[in-house]
């Protein structure tokens, strides 16, 4: 008998509950077998902890006297730059956004010490900001000037809205050529020096449950420290890309949007990140319960590192250049091994995310279940499945006429 | 007589210049080279230590200056801020000395002071910043 979210919520609120991690789940599989395993087991909950570059906040600062519209004018806060297209006094601060002062690559490689990640954490962290504003002045808004602090105390709202997370997957980068490169994906020393990776793998959300059979839109999440849901599909979400015998994509696939009140978070979960030569981001710590419903979805959520595989690419040429191709193809146990071999050689594996973290979060959002904390929440459509038409495509330029 | 350890960050036009010959040759010191290697930015790196008249060690190492090789003191402390490493691990493919370690069973990762040389790689390398380095 398939259970229900309604059934799941009410163990959690009567304390009855069973909740184990995407970790932990493998082993009573193997002690009690698979039918017994989704009878017994209630939900099981999954994390990630690494960078995720298309993340960002807004914040409604609240009205000054006299009043002073933003929209159209320019805003930075701490020095960084913020998007001000949102009516009077809504601000979006992007994580990768920088000062205008700030050096970039000028000198190479760009140490990318402060931007929007930094920004987001310092608000989170409770810290004064300092907001500067310059507006052109209308007949109802007629100040043009604000220098002030805000504090995320005082502001109206201050909310954690992330375009893409979570990825379902992704690659291992190396460097092919014989000079080291700067990447998003680390430093990576020339001829196969090093391979980096990024992805929880086995406790990764997406990678336990490859076709979002139970992630959907609304679906309650932890999120940076506190609760937020997924509002979306993630952009560059792309169900149909290419998968193993069980399910799960050997590239990245899905993705998902997601927010969150920011004034309930923490700034160990959501932390300003620079990535030498490349830019600003903010490392996000997210986390997602999976009702065991059935047995298939059961299934799933046993899946270890050495059944997820990914593809190894060289971000020397063939990532910057949009070429197809990969070197190899490795396994998540392999490369947590810290050695892989390719082309015959030796290489060290140095990942980006954080598998302690997200154990972590595995281990936090079973505890609020347990504790009766945290309830389940039937999602209110589901996310683009391999049969849909959501695919990620590349741009196709077209020469603009003078 | 003292006994000191340097580390000698050599640009890579001097890394096959007998530059360290010349200390014995011409001041009188003595040497164990305790580590070397090219660094990811192609600078040449090698620890050193260096036994001799203290007069004689301060010429040395003013010749060496002068030759254009930076030196910094190995008593140089590079620490890690623990709360705020996430145990990512990136920085282990950096360190040259193994002196960060990914451990498999806890997925931590270990920081051996004793190893670290104060190459400062991996104090950019850190995405959250997480190594620091005190003058
Ligand atoms: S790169 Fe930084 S955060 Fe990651 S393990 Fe090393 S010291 Fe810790
Ligand atoms: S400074 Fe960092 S990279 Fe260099 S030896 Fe010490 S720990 Fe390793």
């Amino acid at each position: 008998m398939p259970k229900t979210i309604a059934e799941i919520n009410e163990r959690i609120r009567n304390g009855s509950v069973v909740v184990v991690t995407a970790e932990e789940i493998a082993d009573v599989i193997n002690k009690v077998g698979i039918e017994n395993a989704a009878k017994q087991v209630d939900v099981v909950t999954t994390g990630t902890f690494g960078p995720m570059c298309s993340s960002g906040a807004y914040l409604n600062v609240g009205h000054t006297k006299p009043k002073i519209k933003l929209g159209g004018g320019t805003v930075t806060l701490n020095g960084v730059s913020a998007y001000s297209g949102f009516a009077a006094v809504d601000v979006l601060m992007g994580a990768n956004a920088l000062s205008e002062s700030d050096p970039r690559n000028k000198v190479f490689p760009g140490e990318f010490n402060y931007g929007g990640g930094h920004v987001i954490e310092d608000l989170v962290a409770g810290k004064d900001l300092v907001l500067k504003v310059r507006a052109y002045g209308t007949d109802c808004y007629p100040r043009k000037e604000l220098e002030t602090y805000i504090n995320i105390r005082d502001i109206n709202e201050a909310v954690l809205f992330n375009p893409r997370n979570a990825y379902q997957n992704y690659n291992c980068a190396v460097n092919l050529s014989d000079k080291i490169i700067y990447t998003y994906m680390g430093v990576l020393k020339p001829k196969l020096g090093n391979a980096n990776y990024c992805s929880a793998g086995q406790l990764s959300p997406l990678l336990n449950d490859p076709y979002y059979k139970t992630i959907g839109i609304g679906t309650k999440i932890f999120l940076g420290g506190g609760v937020g849901r997924v509002i979306w599909h993630g952009t560059q979400h792309n169900p149909s890309a290419k998968r193993k015998y069980n399910g799960v994509p050997s590239v990245p696939a899905g993705t998902l949007a997601v927010m969150g009140d920011l004034k309930q978070m923490k700034p160990e979960w959501l932390m300003g990140t620079s990535m030498l030569g490349y830019g600003v981001t903010l490392s996000v710590g997210i986390g997602v319960p999976i009702p065991i419903l059935d047995e298939e979805i059961c299934r799933y959520t046993a899946i270890k590192d050495e059944d997820i595989w990914t593809q190894v690419v060289d971000y020397s040429n063939s990532y910057p250049n949009g070429k197809p191709g990969n070197i190899a193809e490795v396994n998540y146990a392999q490369l947590r091994s810290g050695k892989i071999k390719i082309h015959g050689k030796e290489i060290i594996t140095g990942g980006l995310s954080s598998y302690s973290r997200a154990r972590e979060i595995a281990g936090i959002l079973k505890d609020w279940i347990k504790k009766g904390k945290f309830l389940l929440d039937k999602p209110v459509a589901s996310l683009p499945g391999v049969d849909s038409d959501c695919k990620c495509k590349p741009l196709k330029e077209r020469a603009v006429k003078e | 007589m003292v006994s000191k350890k340097i580390v000698l960050h050599f640009p890579s036009k001097l890394i096959d210049k007998p530059v360290i010959s010349t200390l014995v040759k011409d001041f009188n010191l003595e040497f164990n080279i305790m580590k070397a290697f090219i660094t990811p930015r192609e600078e040449g790196l090698m620890v050193l230590e260096v036994i001799g008249d203290e007069k004689d060690f301060d010429k040395g190492i003013k010749y060496l200056n002068k030759a254009g090789i930076r030196i910094q003191p190995l008593s140089k402390d590079v620490k890690r801020n623990d709360t705020r490493c996430t145990n990512c691990g990136v920085c282990v493919t950096i360190c040259p000395t193994q002196a960060l370690v990914y451990d498999r069973e806890t997925h931590e990762v270990h920081f051996y002071d004793t190893k670290c040389i104060a190459c400062e790689l991996c104090i950019k390398a850190c995405p959250v910043r997480a190594m620091t380095v005190d003058f």
